[in-house]
């Protein structure tokens, strides 16, 4: 017989719509059409332009000049901006390495908790989280800054008579940003460890396991995917990241989000900027691409 | 009702591509007459195509090759909203944010029916299932018993022509599972209605149905009465599916009209026997005896088919023994029931002991070779 | 997991992180009763600052904007976004791990560089940077939040719901809107107050694609901050982690109450 049988004369469609009603693929394209579309448009081309926009030149009164060249790219040669390039690299490891060895015993902590409890240690998690995060910074600010709530303290505590002058340094920084992000790395941490099954760590204690063995052999390694989604949701925005060190690194501690942001705004060397751009977004996908091989990461992803 | 079937089957083929790219024919080339008003059955392992006909049927996949009949009228491409059958899922697939009245309703909504229609129809249809209280419950405040029951509600209220059945007892236990098997099948009298339902348990094919297909690997392999699967099985695969029976390699000696004669090489020895398909003689068969016909006694009989044989295991079920014997080097099963009321160890079977069975003849049946 | 009791430095150890944690935020509300503009010492307790804060007509502006940016964008981007994650989901097409891709980029990128290469986007296509610009940003960075959290939750949706209801005569459109969007609602539900959230906080793309006329609320608070350190700011801060508080509370026991 032929493969198409009969079509009965009730279901009187548009061919259009008929398609995509019985062919599954035409579904999905239709639906996913909008997003893709819009992603595109407002995701894609803007980062071609800014890639093209890379290897142009800045003109004498800022405009832009359709020459092609490196000059940026080897602008950014200059060991000025290779310093600044492994500095970022190097707040954004130190980010991430300190918000991890601070988070997980805290997410250690919750997820090992009663359930009543560990909501509301959970809850007590996300209230700073879901703040907005230059109150959180500014919240810091007026803890550093000279005769400020952390120097108050130390002279009360008779510890030093003279002002510790911790704002706008390096170190002040590294505790914004740390405090920024240490929410990010926590709960897919949490996620991950919640996971797993009461059973799997008796299971292991039964086998003669002491409790650090537990840990090191079962409860580590179960919790690397949390670990791997921590880390990107904490290393990549925190190299590019420029409104801590603005308002707590003062002009000592620059990034290369500063730089960016710096090109676009006040030297307005957009050309200069994009190149700069170009390279933290090679950064960023070179890294994504490695450590997110990994599977089973959009779960943690989703907290 | 127009047509001769409720519904049919011709020649339909369903073939699928796997994610790694392999076609995976599923339904091959099926022939199915389903007549009005029966309790029908698809039997079956998984992966055996029961499950893809039924969905066929009720317009969840179209198929390949061939076209599938309901009332004499050809679906085609037809969705499952315009065929005039419903399903009884597996999974209940109850609408969870839903009372179970609104489960109930659906269907009726979708006819446009009136809302005093809907309310008698629908209280009617829990009278049925007898889950008149319950219909302000959301399905989560259910048991999974009262959940099926509310499935079969919310299908039946729109007395479709043919009702599907996907396993719908599968997550029940056992008892329950009994239960609903005599209530599904008395609501089938009472409503009259045609009933599709598919399976891999064979006892509650074998329980509720009028006619059994049996399917393995996308064919049917036989189709009939459950009397008739059981004692005449026409291949080995069914006779091996339904029930228990042990089978011996064997060739026709002689043919007599439906008796014949089978040599056993391995006992080097004939046996008569019922052919149940023709057969000539020089054909290599399988002969297939089931336990239960099995006549054992602790004294050599005369008749033909008498086996010598030694018990190498036996297991006491409470109603029945199960014994495993040795006979001329060939695995031989022997059920018997146990008449005796004693606990008198010297009236049981014991290993080692020798016995003697005697294989009826209508009950040696010559299967073909495959 | 185990009942067992943690470690004494263990349980010590997460109260001083919660310390750290909360401390900053505890000093700010504290601080916004102070008495004194300089905002240094604590001078006594005034609630002089929720006045002007009451009163900051930027500050009434930015919240308006915020809200309409929020708003807007989360709607759009939550209709998009579900749309994808029913097409992630459910359906095999050309191009399924590049529109895969496309949709994890927003969440990959530093945001730096997605608002400076918005700011070029909108500056080629002359298109004067404002409330239109930030929402149709917010839009671009939301719909992949949307999405992935619409389709974590669309893992163990049980197809057969849908069937059922097209066995009872339901026809695509209305299986979608009578049983598919009321199971899966909850889902989008979380993926728009995702979108709600992120939009609300943004600052650095905002910051890239806000006019000279637009302000919002974190980038007023930003300046607040930068260039003008009153106690008006934690009358600002603090009210607007109590708002935080109490919708995650009314989530929390939300949810309680449901389990």
């Amino acid at each position: 017989m032929a493969s198409s049988a009969a079509v009965p004369t009730d279901v009187k469609r548009p061919s259009l719509l008929r398609l995509i009603r019985e062919n599954k693929v035409a579904q999905g394209l239709t639906l996913i059409g909008p997003a893709n579309v819009y992603l595109v448009l407002f995701m894609v081309v803007p980062l071609i332009l800014v890639g093209i926009l890379s290897f142009l030149s800045r003109g004498e009164y800022g405009q832009v000049l359709f020459q092609f060249n490196l000059s940026n790219y080897t602008r950014l040669l200059d060991p000025i901006y290779g310093r600044i390039l492994l500095y970022s690299l190097g707040v954004g490891v130190a980010t991430t390495v300190l918000s991890l060895l601070i988070g997980y015993p805290l997410a250690y902590y919750i997820a090992r908790a009663p359930a009543r409890q560990r909501s509301l240690l959970l809850f007590l998690v996300l209230v700073p989280f879901w703040t907005n995060f230059i109150i959180r910074i500014y919240a810091w600010i007026m803890i550093l800054r000279a005769g400020g709530f952390l120097d108050t303290v130390v002279q009360w505590l008779h510890i030093s008579d003279q002002p510790l002058h911790l704002l706008y340094t390096p170190t002040a920084v590294m505790i914004g940003m740390v405090y920024e992000f240490l929410p990010f790395m926590i709960l897919p941490l949490f996620t991950s460890l919640e996971k797993i099954e009461n059973a799997v760590l008796e299971a292991a204690a039964d086998l003669g396991a002491p409790p650090y063995r537990v840990f090191l052999r079962v409860t580590l390694p179960l919790s690397i995917p949390g670990m791997i989604a921590g880390t990107i949701l904490v290393f990549i925005p925190a190299m590019g990241m420029f409104v801590i060190p603005d308002l707590m690194g003062g002009a000592k501690t620059i990034l290369i989000g500063n730089v960016i942001r710096n090109q676009f705004l006040t030297a307005r060397d957009w050309p200069f900027g994009a190149a700069a751009s170009m390279i933290l977004m090679v950064l960023t996908m070179v890294f994504t691409f490695y450590y997110a091989r990994r599977a089973g990461l959009s779960e943690e992803l989703v907290v | 009702m127009q047509s001769e079937f409720a519904v049919e089957l011709r020649d339909v083929v369903k073939k699928f591509i796997t994610p790694e790219g392999n076609e995976l024919i599923a339904v091959d080339h099926v022939n199915m007459q389903i007549r009005n008003g029966e309790f029908f059955s698809m039997l079956g392992s998984s992966g055996c195509g029961k499950t893809t006909s039924l969905r066929m049927i009720a317009g969840f996949e179209w198929p390949t090759e061939g076209d599938i009949y309901i009332e004499g009228e050809p679906q085609g491409h037809r969705p499952p909203f315009l065929r005039p059958v419903n399903t009884v899922f597996q999974s209940y697939a109850l609408f969870q944010h839903m009372t179970v009245f609104q489960n109930v309703a659906f269907g009726l909504e979708m006819e446009h029916a009136t809302k005093s229609e809907i309310k008698s129809r629908v209280g009617r249809a829990l009278e049925m299932v007898r889950l008149s209280s319950m219909d302000r419950r959301r399905p989560s405040q259910l048991s999974g018993g009262q959940q099926q029951r509310v499935a079969l509600a919310r299908a039946l209220v729109k007395t479709p022509d043919v009702l599907l059945l996907d396993e719908p007892l599968g997550a029940l236990d056992l008892k329950l599972r009994k239960e609903m098997q005599l209530e599904l099948k008395a609501l089938q009298q009472q409503v009259g209605i045609t009933f599709i339902y598919v399976t891999h348990d064979q006892e509650e094919a074998l329980t509720m149905s009028d006619r059994i297909a049996v399917m393995s690997y996308g064919r049917v392999l036989q189709v009939g009465p459950a009397v008739e699967i059981y004692e005449r099985p026409t291949s080995r695969f069914v006779a091996d599916f339904i029930g228990e029976s042990n089978f011996f390699d064997g060739t026709v000696k002689a043919v007599n009209q439906k008796k014949a004669v089978v040599t056993i090489p391995a006992w080097k020895q004939d046996l008569q026997a019922t052919l149940v398909a023709d057969a000539a003689a020089g054909d290599a068969v399988v002969v297939s005896v089931r336990p239960e016909k099995i006549q054992i006694s602790e004294q050599p009989k005369t008749n033909d088919n008498c086996l010598e044989g030694v018990v190498f295991n036996s297991t006491y079920i409470g109603s029945d023994t199960h014994l495993f014997l040795d006979v001329g080097g060939q695995q031989v099963k022997a059920w018997e029931q146990n008449r005796v009321s004693s606990l008198d160890p010297h009236l049981f079977y014991r290993k080692d002991q020798k016995l003697w069975l005697t294989f009826p003849a209508e009950n040696v049946l010559v299967l073909p070779k495959e | 997991m185990s009942e067992k009791k943690p470690p004494v430095w263990l349980r010590i150890y997460t109260f001083l992180v919660y310390l750290y944690i909360y401390i900053p935020i505890i000093i700010l509300v504290i601080f916004s009763f102070n008495n004194q503009k300089l905002n240094i010492t604590w001078k006594g307790f005034t609630t002089q600052w929720y006045a002007v804060l009451f009163h900051d007509r930027l500050v009434q502006l930015a919240t308006r904007n915020t809200l309409i940016i929020a708003l807007v964008s989360t709607a759009i981007a939550t209709i998009i976004g579900t749309l994808a994650a029913l097409a992630m989901q459910r359906y095999r097409f050309p191009g399924y791990d590049a529109s895969e891709a496309l949709m994890y980029i927003p969440i990959v990128i530093p945001e730096v560089v997605m608002g400076i290469s918005l700011l070029v986007f909108f500056v080629l296509l002359n298109m004067k940077l404002g409330l239109v610009t930030i929402t149709l940003s917010h839009i671009a960075f939301n719909i992949p939040f949307v999405a992935l959290v619409v389709r974590a939750r669309l893992h163990g949706y049980d197809n057969s719901i849908d069937e059922a209801a097209m066995d009872l005569g339901a026809n695509e459109m209305t299986t979608f809107w009578r049983v598919t969007l009321p199971t899966i609602m909850p889902g989008i539900l979380a993926g728009a107050m995702l979108a709600l959230t992120l939009s609300l906080d943004d600052y650095v793309i905002t910051y890239f694609t806000a006019g000279p006329g637009s302000t919002t609320l974190p980038l007023r608070v930003f300046s607040m901050v930068r260039f003008m350190v009153t106690p008006e700011v934690n009358a600002l801060s603090t009210i607007w982690v109590l708002i935080v508080f109490v919708i995650l509370l009314i989530g929390q026991l939300a949810r309680n109450r449901r389990a």
